[in-house]
């Protein structure tokens, strides 16, 4: 049999064509193996038919949870310069067993390091989550919770910010491009210092492009309409009341001052996004029932904060 | 002519041998996070059996939605695919399974990219961001039976349907 490498080339699409997209890497490459060891190609050109299918899944890559890890960790040092920690141990651990059990039950339960929590000593209604899982929410912010449901409702919120990958899209384009394209380079050989330094470049340009979003500007609002709606799914699939995010909103809508700093500046009025969240949900908003074991954590943990 | 008969030799072996054999063939996986966490029921409500190691490669047995039932070694439990990856993942030199014969670009490379040589280099050059607490805030750590523990205790009971 002549071997002729165009017959390959013909049957490979279809071979794409039957398998998923999961699959495609294993299977175009068991394709071709097979191929070689039939003798219907040559080995050295199946080899490089591997290559360009991977090339082809590689288009469409992103940033590794490694890669998203290193960019929260930056977004936080840049939050944690403007914001001081509230050090309360108590609080903090409670914040963190709630929210960490809440990130379980998200579409997006593992992350490179895992979720953290930290409450900033602020007097700003705010909260921010970075790609990489830290999450912060103020003093002022948790003052807004009457119960624990409440309190999972906003942290539900930022971790649907992390499942949504919206702090990820806030990097321009153009940066993320620059990027992916040095560290194709990186794959392939070890970096030269101007690489290493271009690296560091894009780095800060996407950490500046994420923390004037979050601080300063501020998310679409389709954007917190969709974490509302994905934290909603959290509270239910764990067993809290969705009813939790209503409620936290109204003591907000009451709380918050026009022209402030924090949510009001960067979030939709609460009052807007009760509108869409009783828009969306089949049963009308009624009050949030919490048992009394549960009350009394709360209170004990951050109920007076 | 010689040529489009072989093309449709082939075409037809493949339809007929081909195409099932690759569906049945063996898929792996590999962890692409720190911990993957390996459970004994495709939720978040299944026990914790193992935490896998970033870059283990692991085999796909079955496919659930967002849970994959794998298997490792002499382990098999299910893993959220939210800490898996199709691509090969392989560690930086030094580590053990370190391949240098693979071809580059099927690979995403541990520890490439943004990494901790990036951060240093940003560090050097925005001195007045301090770390302290981005490090602190990371050894706040909840283990799975103290999440099973504080749910029991606080009386929330997730809805077995709802559970992902």
């Amino acid at each position: 049999m002549k071997r002729d490498p165009l017959i390959f080339c013909l049957l490979l699409p279809a071979v794409l064509a039957f398998s998923g997209c999961q699959t495609m890497l294993t299977a175009t490459e068991k394709a071709v193996t097979q191929a070689a060891s039939i003798g219907m190609i040559h080995p050295s050109y199946a080899e490089a038919i591997k290559k360009s299918t991977s090339a082809v899944s590689r288009s469409i890559e992103e940033f590794t949870p490694e890669q998203e890890y290193y960019i929260g960790r930056s977004v936080a040092a840049v939050i944690l310069n403007k914001y001081q920690p509230y050090t309360n141990q108590q609080a903090n651990q409670y914040l963190n067993l709630l929210g960490q059990t809440l990130a379980q039950a998200s579409d997006m339960p593992e992350i490179f390091r895992g979720y953290h929590f930290l409450i900033l000593n602020s007097n700003e209604i705010n909260a921010f989550a970075t790609p990489g899982g830290q999450i912060f929410v103020t003093r002022r912010l948790l003052r807004c919770c009457r119960n624990e449901d409440a309190v999972a409702a906003v942290l539900a919120h930022e971790i649907s910010h992390i499942q949504l990958k919206h702090g990820i899209q806030a990097i321009k384009k153009a940066r993320v491009t620059d990027a992916l394209a040095t560290i194709a380079v990186e794959s392939a050989r070890a970096l030269a210092p101007n690489e290493v330094a271009m690296l560091t470049e894009t780095f800060g340009g996407a950490i500046m492009d994420i923390t004037t979003t979050l601080i300063n500007s501020g998310y679409s609002r389709s954007f917190e309409y969709e974490a509302d709606q994905a934290a909603q799914t959290i509270l239910r699939r764990v067993g809290y009341d969705p009813n939790g995010l209503v409620e936290m909103l109204m003591v907000m809508r009451k709380n918050l001052k026009k022209g402030e700093s924090g949510f009001a500046k960067t979030h939709p009025a609460p009052e807007d996004r009760i509108a869409e969240i009783e828009k969306k949900m089949d049963v009308k908003y009624s009050q949030v029932r919490t048992l009394e074991v549960r009350q009394a954590r709360f209170m004990k943990a951050v109920g007076k904060i | 002519m010689k040529r489009l008969r072989i093309f449709l030799l082939v075409t037809l072996f493949l339809c007929a041998f081909g195409l099932p054999l690759f569906s049945a063939t063996q898929s792996f996986l590999s962890v692409q996070v720190k911990e993957g966490q390996m459970r004994s029921a495709p939720s978040f409500l299944g026990s914790v059996l193992a935490s896998l190691a970033y870059g283990d490669r692991v085999e796909l047995i079955e496919d659930k939605g967002a849970w994959k039932k794998v298997a490792i070694r002499k382990l098999r439990g299910w893993m959220h695919m939210s800490a898996l990856t199709t691509q090969k993942i392989i560690l930086q030199a030094g580590a053990a399974d370190v391949q240098t014969s693979a071809t580059s670009s099927e690979l995403a490379l541990a520890g490439k990219g943004f990494n901790a040589k990036v951060e240093a280099e940003f560090k050097t050059q925005n001195k007045n961001l301090d770390y302290t607490w981005v490090d602190r805030m990371e050894a706040f750590a909840v283990k799975p039976d103290q999440m099973q523990a504080f749910l029991k205790q606080g009386q929330v009971n997730p809805p077995k349907e709802a559970a992902p």
